[in-house]
C-alpha cells in the first residue's frame, strides 16, 4: 500500500469512529496527563524543598577546619608521634584546591570578631556599642534570612557597607531595652530609614605584618602580599577605624558556619572583611606554631546542590582536614534529598505504566471491534504488513493528539492542585509556594513519550491485527 | 468461453481443525480441476466443507496438506505476502453477507482493493465508475451500504470484487441472503461476467436449481470429500456414487 493511501485510510478510520477514537485518545491523554501532573508536582516539590533547605544554608555547606583545631593539649601529649608536618595547614593553597572540587560553588573563610561600633543616632553624639561582626559572602543574599531584608543587600563583595540585625538596630536607635528582644517583629520602615544610609564606625584590631620595621605598614594590601609570600610571619596588631554605610536591616541571623557563642549582630561583606585583615585567633596560633603564611581558622565550602555535599565532604576529608556539615548530624536528612530524587522516578514510572496500559487496552479493544473490517481488507488483498502499518499509523496519530491534549491537561491539573494547596497554605498562614512546575523538558518529554508509548503500545495490537485469521474474522455471525 | 487450460487444480487437499483431542477434517482429500472460463457450482450439505475449500482456493487459508495450483502456482508454497498479492490481483471474492465496509460509501468500497493493489490514483476513478456501471449502480456512488437494499449491496460487492480485474471470481453463497428474484439478478450478473470477461467462476450454493440454471458444471461435496465432480470426473471420485440430497 502506498503512503498516501495508508494515511488516507488511517485518517478516515479515525474520523469514522469518532467516539471510539476520541475515547482512545482521551485514554492516552489521561495517561500522559497523570505523568505530566505527577512529574510537575514532583519537580515542583523538589524545587520548593530543595530551594528552601538550600536557602537555609544549612545543608549545602561543609565547614572545613585544620585538624589541629580540635587537638587538645592532652592529645598532643598522648600522641607525640603525630607530626605537625602531617597536619595540613588551612591556607590559600588549600582554599584554591577546594574551589576546584567539582560541585563547589564557593569557598570563603568564616570571619567573626567582636568590635566596637560607634553610631550617632539622629545627629546626636556618637555612642559606642559592642557587637559580634560576621562576614557574609555575596551568595548569602539568596539565603532565607534575607527574604525579609529591609533596605538592600551589599552592593559588592568589597563594599564598605554593613547590614545590622533587627535587635542591634533597636540598640543603635536607643529604643527601650524591653522591646529589643522582640526580634521576630520587623522594624518599622520609619525606624529602618533612620538607620539605612547612615554611617557606622567600626573600630578593630588589624593584623599588620612587620616588614623588618617594627611598625605596621598602613597599607594592608602590601601586608597581605608579603604575608602570602611567606616572607614574614611576624606581625603586630594595629588599631584601626573603618566607616561603614548601613544598607539594610535583617531580622534573623543567616546561617554561616558553626554557631559561635555570640550571635553576629552586624554583617559585612566577606571580601571587605578579608581585605581588612582583622586580627583572628588563628593568627596567634600561627605565631606560636611558626607555620608559613596566613592560615584560616575555618573555611566554608558551599556546594551547588545539597546532594553533592557528601562527596565534597569526603574529598576534603581525604585531603587531611576536619570537616563538618549539617548532613553529618542527621543521616535522615540525606535521605530526604535522595527521596526527593526518587520521588520523581517512582511516580514517573507509575504514571508511565498506567499510560501504556491504557493505550494498549484501548487499541486492543479497537481491534476486537474491527475484526470484520480487518478480515474484509485481507480478503481484498491487504497484506499483513499493510494491516500492521495501518493500525500503527492510527496509534501514532492518536498518540500525538493524546500527547498534546494530555500535556495541557496535566499542566492544568498541576495548576489546580497548586492553586488548591496554596489556598490551604494561606489558611495555615504559611507563605504560598509553587509546588507545581512544568519545565520545558517535561513538555517535550511528555509529547515524545506519548508518541513512543502509543507506537510501542500500538505495536502489539497492530501485530495482532496483522495476524488475524481472515477466515475467522469473516465467519458470518 | 471454456478452454482446456487449468485455472485451478487441487491435489489431495486436506484441511484439518484440531479440537482438543479430536481432529475435524473439514476438507478431506479433495482433488479437482477447474478449467479457465468455467462456471463451477459447489454444492453440498451444510458442514460439507464448501466454504473451507473456497477459502483455501482464495488464499485466505492454507491447506493442512496437498497442493492448490492456480495457473500453475502452488498456493501452499507461497509466503503470506505472496498470498496477499495473489488475492489482490488474481482473486475477486463475494460473500453471503456482502461484507462491504459500512463506514465507506460505494465508491470508496470499490476503490479499496485498488489501494492494496497500488493502482494509479488517476486511473482509479474511471475504474470505480466502470465497475459500478457494470452492476448498474452508477447512481449510488456516494451512498453507504446501509442505505442500499440487499441486492444492491451484493451488486456493489460484485463491483468491488471485479475492480482489480481478477481471473477468478469466488462467490460463497452470493444469493444466500437474498430473495429468489434478487438472487436471479445477481446470478445473471455473474453469468454475464463469466461470458463477457471470461472470468472463471466458482460459486458455493445451497440451491441446486440456481446451479443447474447458471453453472456449467456442478461439484458435489460431502463430509469434506468430492462426491461428484460433475462431468469432469477425477480418479479420486470415480468410484463414489454421486447420490446427493
Ligand atoms: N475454525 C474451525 N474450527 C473447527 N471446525 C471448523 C472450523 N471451520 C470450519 N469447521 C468445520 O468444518 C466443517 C466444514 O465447514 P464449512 O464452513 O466449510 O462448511 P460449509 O459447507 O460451508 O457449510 P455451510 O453450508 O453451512 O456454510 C464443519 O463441520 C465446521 O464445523
Ligand atoms: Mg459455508
Amino acid at each position: 500500500m502506498k503512503a498516501y493511501d495508508l494515511v488516507e485510510l488511517a485518517g478516515r478510520n479515525l474520523r469514522e469512529a469518532v467516539l471510539r477514537n476520541s475515547l482512545t485518545t482521551i485514554g492516552i491523554a489521561v495517561g500522559v496527563a497523570s505523568l505530566v501532573a505527577m512529574l510537575s508536582l514532583g519537580v515542583g516539590l523538589q524545587q520548593v524543598f530543595g530551594k528552601r533547605l538550600g536557602r537555609s544554608g544549612l545543608f549545602d555547606t561543609v565547614i572545613v577546619a585544620s585538624k589541629q583545631d580540635f587537638r587538645t593539649e592532652d592529645d598532643r601529649r598522648n600522641r607525640p608521634n603525630m607530626q605537625s608536618g602531617e597536619i595540613k595547614s588551612l591556607d590559600d593553597t588549600a582554599r584554591q584546591t577546594f574551589e576546584k572540587i567539582s560541585g563547589v560553588a564557593e569557598v570563603y573563610p568564616e570571619i567573626r570578631l567582636t568590635a566596637e561600633l560607634r553610631f550617632a543616632v539622629d545627629g546626636k553624639a556618637e555612642r559606642p556599642h559592642f557587637a559580634a561582626i560576621t562576614a557574609l559572602p555575596t551568595s548569602a543574599n539568596n539565603s532565607e534570612a534575607f527574604e525579609d531584608l529591609q533596605g538592600k543587600f551589599f552592593s559588592g563583595p568589597k563594599a564598605e557597607e554593613a547590614i545590622v540585625l533587627g535587635e542591634f538596630a533597636r540598640e543603635l536607635l536607643e529604643m527601650p531595652e524591653d522591646t529589643r528582644q522582640s526580634d521576630k517583629q520587623k522594624l518599622s520602615n520609619e525606624d529602618a530609614n533612620r538607620l539605612i544610609g547612615k554611617e557606622l564606625t567600626l573600630r578593630y584590631a588589624e593584623r599588620a605584618t612587620n616588614n623588618e620595621s617594627a611598625i605596621a605598614p598602613s597599607d594592608s594590601n602590601k601586608a597581605k602580599a608579603a604575608d602570602e609570600a611567606g616572607a614574614n610571619f611576624d606581625f603586630s596588631v594595629v588599631r584601626r577605624e573603618k566607616k561603614l554605610k548601613i544598607v539594610g536591616v535583617v531580622n534573623t541571623e543567616p546561617y554561616g558556619g558553626m554557631r559561635s557563642v555570640s550571635r553576629g549582630r552586624v554583617f559585612i561583606p566577606t571580601g571587605l572583611a578579608e581585605s581588612m585583615n582583622f586580627m583572628q585567633p588563628s593568627d596567634l596560633r600561627t605565631l606560636m606554631r611558626a607555620s608559613k603564611g596566613k592560615t584560616y581558622m575555618t573555611l566554608i565550602v558551599r556546594a551547588n546542590k545539597p546532594t553533592q555535599i557528601p562527596v565534597i565532604q569526603e574529598t576534603i576529608k581525604k585531603m587531611g582536614f576536619s570537616t563538618y556539615s549539617m548532613q553529618d548530624a542527621s543521616k535522615t536528612l540525606r535521605y530526604v534529598f535522595i527521596f526527593l530524587d526518587m520521588f520523581l522516578a517512582i511516580f514517573g514510572s507509575l504514571a508511565l505504566a498506567v499510560a501504556s496500559l491504557g493505550i494498549m487496552n484501548t487499541l486492543v479493544m479497537a481491534i476486537l471491534e474491527r475484526r470484520r473490517e480487518i478480515g474484509i481488507m485481507k480478503a481484498l488483498g491487504a497484506s499483513d504488513i499493510d494491516v500492521k502499518k495501518l493500525f500503527f499509523v492510527e496509534a501514532g496519530a492518536m498518540g500525538v493528539l493524546g500527547g498534546v491534549l494530555g500535556t495541557s491537561l496535566g499542566w492544568t491539573i498541576g495548576r489546580v492542585i497548586n492553586f488548591g494547596t496554596n489556598i490551604w497554605l494561606q489558611r495555615q498562614d504559611i507563605p504560598t509556594e509553587n509546588f507545581w512546575y512544568v519545565p520545558w523538558w517535561l513538555v517535550v518529554g511528555a509529547m515524545v513519550f506519548s508518541v513512543f508509548v502509543s507506537l510501542g503500545s500500538g505495536l502489539y495490537p497492530a501485530s495482532r491485527a496483522a495476524k488475524l485469521d481472515p477466515v475467522q474474522a469473516l465467519r458470518h455471525d | 468461453m471454456r478452454s482446456d487450460l487449468e485455472a485451478i487444480k487441487t491435489i489431495d487437499v486436506r484441511r484439518h481443525y484440531k479440537m482438543g483431542t479430536n481432529v475435524i477434517s473439514a476438507v478431506d482429500g479433495v482433488s479437482l480441476t477447474i478449467r479457465d472460463g468455467e462456471f463451477a457450482a459447489l454444492l453440498g450439505t451444510s458442514g460439507s466443507g464448501k466454504s473451507t475449500l473456497m477459502n483455501l482456493i482464495a488464499g485466505l487459508d492454507r491447506p493442512s496438506s496437498g497442493s492448490i495450483l492456480v495457473h500453475g502456482r502452488d498456493l501452499a508454497q507461497m509466503t503470506s505476502e505472496e498470498l496477499a498479492k495473489y488475492r489482490r490481483h488474481t482473486v475477486g471474492m463475494v460473500f453471503q453477507s456482502f461484507n462491504l465496509v459500512p463506514t465507506m460509501n460505494l465508491a470508496e468500497n470499490v476503490e479499496l482493493p485498488m489501494r492494496f493493489a497500488e493502482v494509479d490514483r488517476a486511473e482509479r476513478n474511471d475504474r470505480v465508475q466502470d465497475a459500478l456501471k457494470r452492476v448498474r449502480l452508477s447512481a449510488r456512488l456516494t451512498h453507504r451500504p446501509s442505505e442500499l437494499s440487499g441486492g444492491e449491496q451484493q451488486r456493489a460487492a460484485l463491483a468491488r470484487a471485479l475492480v482489480n480485474r481478477p481471473k477468478l471470481l469466488l462467490a460463497d453463497e452470493p444469493t444466500g441472503n437474498l430473495d429468489s428474484k434478487t438472487g436471479e439478478e445477481i446470478m445473471n450478473l455473474i453469468q454475464e461476467l463469466n461470458s463477457t470477461l471470461g472470468t472463471t467462476v466458482v460459486m458455493v450454493t445451497h440451491e441446486r436449481a440456481l446451479a443447474e440454471r447458471y453453472a456449467t458444471r456442478m461439484i458435489f461435496l460431502g463430509d469434506g470429500k468430492v462426491l461428484d465432480a460433475g462431468e469432469q470426473l477425477t480418479t479420486a471420485t470415480v468410484n463414489i456414487a454421486g447420490g446427493v440430497q
